[in-house]
């Protein structure tokens, strides 16, 4: 029950999930706007879901 | 024969001494300390009998049961660490037969170079069985081999459990991790040379090619041409399709139950980054270095700014995709343990059959994720790869925000 450790780890996972929330919001945005891009932009937010997961992961790798 | 056959050949005879040896060799774990009797766990195989994080030594017997909170996370410390011996599981109470084969040991000690199978140890990991190698005292200690001293009979082990009269060895064993790459080599020649060979026939694939052709379409469409260019992504395909399809299948086997964890080990993610490191350094072309040392564009004091800040970038772009690989794949290898260790944990609560229904139900769909994972961390790998690549060699048009001074010098580098 490492109280300090689980705090940082509730921050990380926070940090990572507005973070992605936000990326998934403005994909489904993007998409509503214009069906025919849908392909692109899923991509794009997949990379960019992924280089934030690497963030979020390294961080709670680096700090436990 | 060609080399296709060949490639075949030694994978057929690979599969078949394994399934033969596997079953064929089993070994006991000697000085079996006992532990409470309860049903043998029949998934995965032996773990590290110390496990330092909780004070009490929790020893129990090499590959015993896991009951306790500490043998449990002992057991995950042991499938997430790399193995010199092939284990796939292990059974009985009284005495612990286990299950596997072992791998030979490469080390070069200060006396020179030693190589033996790794049943010596034992399965013993706590250090407390020496092997004699021609002269030299070697241990083993949470999978880690140490050389002990000449005159040491045991090894001392200080406050963090750290040996103090043992020393490390260069290790250059056949490990599972090891075995874990030369199975993904081996399946990659012969996919990708059946592709390669059904060529000669036409321009449509035959055979188990077929399905590879899309993916190696992709990997050039998708991620090798938008970013390095029409003119220069040739030259990297190789390196792109390799890292891509080795990433990929090495994910892949972490999934299966014999138990590899290859990406998830640091050292791999390490060289798979430091390729990509020295491709870029060595492809990087005279805009590429101007950019890093001395941005065009900016005051000199920006100038003079900038530079620690791009060359500390030059090192954190490819550290932050291994740590990326190694730590999604860790990450998801300790959560399907986690959730198979609920099996026991939730067995007084729920029963033995609820307690496994739930911890298969769980696994099963982080497993799915887990596939997604698989692919998806090797299209970033190679996504983020070729993007790096692709700024290295970038011919950059000076249309646009550039000083004059530096557009008439450098009109020799623009294509």
């Amino acid at each position: 029950m490492d109280i300090p450790n689980l705090v940082g780890a509730g921050l990380i996972v926070i940090g990572g999930g507005l973070g992605l929330g936000k990326i998934g919001g403005s994909a489904m945005e993007a998409i509503a706007r214009q069906p025919e891009a849908a392909g692109k932009i899923q991509t794009a937010m997949i990379i960019i879901g992924a280089l934030l997961e690497g963030l979020a992961f390294g961080a709670l790798i680096l700090g436990k | 024969m060609g080399a296709q056959s060949l490639t075949k050949f030694i994978a057929t005879i690979a599969i078949a001494i394994f399934s033969v040896t596997t079953f064929a060799s089993t070994g006991n774990t000697e000085n079996p300390t006992q532990h409470d009797a309860h049903s043998g766990h029949n998934h995965n195989d032996h773990k590290s009998t110390e496990d330092h994080r909780s004070n009490s030594h929790a020893v129990a017997s090499h590959g015993g049961e896991i009951d306790t909170k500490e043998e449990i996370q002992s057991y995950s410390e042991h499938h997430l660490a790399d193995s010199h011996d092939f284990g796939l599981f292990s059974y009985g109470k009284k005495e612990r037969h286990h299950v596997g084969f072992s791998l030979p040991v490469i080390v070069w000690t200060t006396k020179g170079l030693r190589i033996f199978s790794s049943s010596k140890f034992h399965y013993n990991d706590n250090g407390n069985t020496i092997v004699d190698a021609n002269g030299v005292q070697l241990v083993k200690i949470h999978s880690k081999i140490y050389e002990l001293d000449n005159a040491a009979k045991a090894v001392a082990f200080d406050a963090e459990h750290h040996p103090t009269n043992a020393y490390k060895v260069w290790d250059f064993s056949i490990t599972k991790s090891v075995l874990g790459m030369i199975i993904a080599g081996l399946l990659m020649l012969l996919a990708f040379g059946s592709l390669a060979k059904s060529y000669k026939k036409g321009p449509i694939p035959t055979g188990s090619g077929r399905f590879l052709e899309p993916l190696v379409l992709f990997v050039r469409d998708e991620i090798a041409r938008p970013n390095i260019g029409e003119n220069k992504y040739k030259k990297f395909m190789p390196f792109l399709l390799t890292v891509f399809f080795f990433i990929w299948i090495l994910n892949l086997l972490g999934l299966t139950p014999l138990g590899f964890n290859v990406t998830g080990n640091i050292a791999v993610t390490v060289c798979l980054a430091l390729f990509t490191f020295v491709l870029v350094q060595i492809n990087g072309n005279k805009d590429y270095w101007k950019h890093i040392f001395w941005m065009p564009g900016v005051p000199v004091p920006m100038k003079i700014l900038l530079m620690p800040i791009e060359v500390l970038g030059m090192f954190t772009k490819p550290f932050s995709l291994l740590v990326r690989l190694f730590a999604n794949i860790t990450a998801g290898h300790a959560v399907v343990m986690g959730l198979i260790a609920v099996a026991y944990t939730a067995r007084e609560t729920l029963g033995v059959a609820g307690g496994f229904g739930v911890s298969f139900l769980l696994t099963l769909f982080i497993s799915l994720i887990e596939l997604l994972v698989a692919f998806l961390q090797a299209f970033i790998f190679t996504m983020l790869s070729s993007l790096f690549i692709g700024m290295a060699v970038e011919e950059h048009d000076h249309g646009h925000a550039h000083d004059a001074e530096v557009h008439g010098a450098e009109d020799n580098s623009v294509v």
